[in-house]
């Protein structure tokens, strides 16, 4: 049973000795990955290298097929790489579409991460809970997913990778789905959420002002094979405005980075 | 109690209009027929016009009770087996592809055999009591079981299980808590197909050695000249069958309401 924090939270397991994690962060070194496929093999990744230190938040944005999906599995451990080498601490994905089950109530949805994990189900809903009530679901505890907006079912959906109890996040493209309000809501959001709650995150995104807005750093990529071909650093004091002068001039930064008109 | 109306409410107008279309399509059917009897276009004992059919349902109420009840019995049960050995069936065909490849073919094969021409040596094998009954309602409703089962297996999101991995889901957790649920609607689907067949597939068990059952009662009558009272077992037998067939859904509609959801909610 992991231990509990002061504020309810799942503390992350103890980091365990050997194989793929030797600290809370995320270090890929010089990784590819090739795909066989029905037109010939597919160069994913090559040569990609990124680091995230414990607590960091790192944004990686790159045109459609630069194998940024390839680059999170590979850090949650669900592929590995043809060379180079991954050392990531216990990950959690959090994909594009929120994948609520939908014959479970948003706690129990919330939960599920726990329930994988062997605990009771009432442990987990009652742990769950707290939860659904900060992060704006209060009263919602017992809708199935097809009741919640997009925005909340996000909500549900990053909290149950959340209570995963991993020190890294993955987050996959996590607001694509949504409007444009609600995808702008849900950055501040995340920024507050991962304030109190600090995580290593790689942020994978198409949204280039989402990851000025978000990451400490900005990974650049290129089209497919995927390469690093530049990285930003912000070094802003948050909450940062997408409005902000310094925001902007970096967005134009990134932008041009891969080669678009700004 | 809410759950169970609001059930039944969802399509209600929906309903009420294709209740009434399917009602003044057999109105206009048996007018037809009667008429076509009546003005002598076919012999009474070949065709029995529908005034026939349903005095012989009145007269021989007693009669088509008792022995609907056995063949009531025959096809529940048989669904029901049917439906277990499918479920359990599919599951191992989703868990090990080697399975699924050695017996997929098998189940194919299954579906082609003669019910009319297997029935009897079932009958001769197990005996005339409820058991070849039982065997040949599963075999013809097995088939569409597994395969809608299977489909629903296949449903799963891919990428949903990855995210269970990064869980440290077990695979067997994954199975009860993602899987199972996923594939229920599938079970459903191929169940209420399965009932249909499985009414005609107790009349074949029924015609080929039995004392009693709606099948039994169907021969019976066609060497007594009384055409009127095979129909009538028809009849019962086809109300037997969409009866079954929308219980179902009932249940489908609150074991699964998940799969129920309209796409277009204004909610959202």
């Amino acid at each position: 049973m992991p231990a509990k924090g002061d504020d309810g939270l799942t503390l992350a397991p103890a980091l365990q000795a050997g194989e793929r994690h030797d600290t809370g962060g995320v270090r890929v070194e010089r990784v590819s990955r090739t795909f066989a496929s029905a037109k010939g093999p597919v160069h994913a990744l090559d040569g990609v290298s990124l680091r995230a230190g414990p607590g960091e938040i790192v944004g990686v944005v790159g045109p459609s097929g630069c194998g940024k999906t390839t680059l999170l599995e590979l850090i949650c451990g669900l592929q590995a790489p043809d060379a180079g080498t991954v050392a990531s601490a216990p990950a959690a994905l959090m994909p594009q579409r929120d994948l609520l089950l939908p014959w479970l109530s948003a706690v129990d949805n919330a939960a599920l991460a726990l329930r994988a994990r062997g605990m009771g189900r009432e442990d987990a809903r009652a742990t769950a809970a707290p939860w659904l009530e900060r992060f704006g679901l209060g009263g919602f505890e017992q809708a199935r997913p097809a009741r919640l907006s997009g925005g909340m079912r996000q909500r549900v959906s990053f909290l149950r990778s959340l209570l995963a109890g991993k020190p890294v996040l993955a987050l996959d493209e996590p607001f694509a789905a949504l409007d444009a309000i609600t995808r702008a809501e849900m950055q501040g959001w995340l920024a507050q959420v991962l304030a109190t709650e600090p995580r290593t995150v790689v942020l994978v995104t198409h949204d280039v002002e989402e990851a000025v807005i978000l990451s400490e750093r900005v990974l650049v990529m290129s089209a497919r094979p995927g390469r690093v071909v530049s990285e930003v650093t912000v070094a802003l004091a948050r909450p940062r405005r997408r409005t902000d002068p310094e925001v902007v001039a970096l967005r134009e930064t990134v932008l041009e980075a891969l080669g678009m008109p700004t | 109690m809410r759950t169970l109306w609001s059930a039944w409410r969802l399509p209600s107008a929906y309903r009420r209009a294709s209740a009434w279309r399917a009602l003044a399509c057999v109105v206009v059917l048996l007018g037809v027929w009667e008429l076509y009897v009546d003005l002598g276009g076919a012999d009474p004992l070949i065709l029995p016009a529908p005034h026939a059919i349903a005095q012989s349902l009145f007269d021989d109420r007693a009669l088509l009770w008792s022995n609907f009840l056995v063949t009531a019995e025959e096809v529940v049960l048989g669904i029901v087996v049917a439906a277990v050995a499918a479920l359990a069936m599919a599951s191992v065909m989703h868990f090990f592809i080697t399975v699924r490849q050695a017996l997929y073919p098998l189940l194919i094969a299954s579906q082609t055999i003669p019910i009319p021409i297997l029935a009897p040596v079932l009958v001769l094998w197990l005996g005339f009591g409820i058991l070849p009954k039982l065997v040949v309602i599963a075999l013809v409703s097995f088939f569409s079981i597994v395969v809608t089962t299977l489909a629903g297996f296949a449903s799963v999101d891919p990428d949903l299980i990855k995210l269970m991995r990064t869980f440290d889901m077990p695979r067997r957790r994954v199975f009860w808590s993602v899987e199972l649920p996923s594939a229920l609607p599938g079970v459903f689907t191929g169940t209420k197909i399965a009932v249909i067949v499985a009414v005609i597939g107790a009349v074949f068990a029924e015609e080929a050695g039995a004392n009693s059952g709606l099948g039994y009662l169907f021969v019976q009558s066609i060497p007594q000249l009384l055409t009127a009272r095979a129909y009538a077992a028809v009849v019962v037998l086809s109300l037997f069958a969409i009866a079954l067939f929308a219980l179902l859904t009932l249940a489908e509609r609150l074991t699964v309401p998940w799969a129920y959801q309209p796409i277009g909610d204004p909610s959202r």
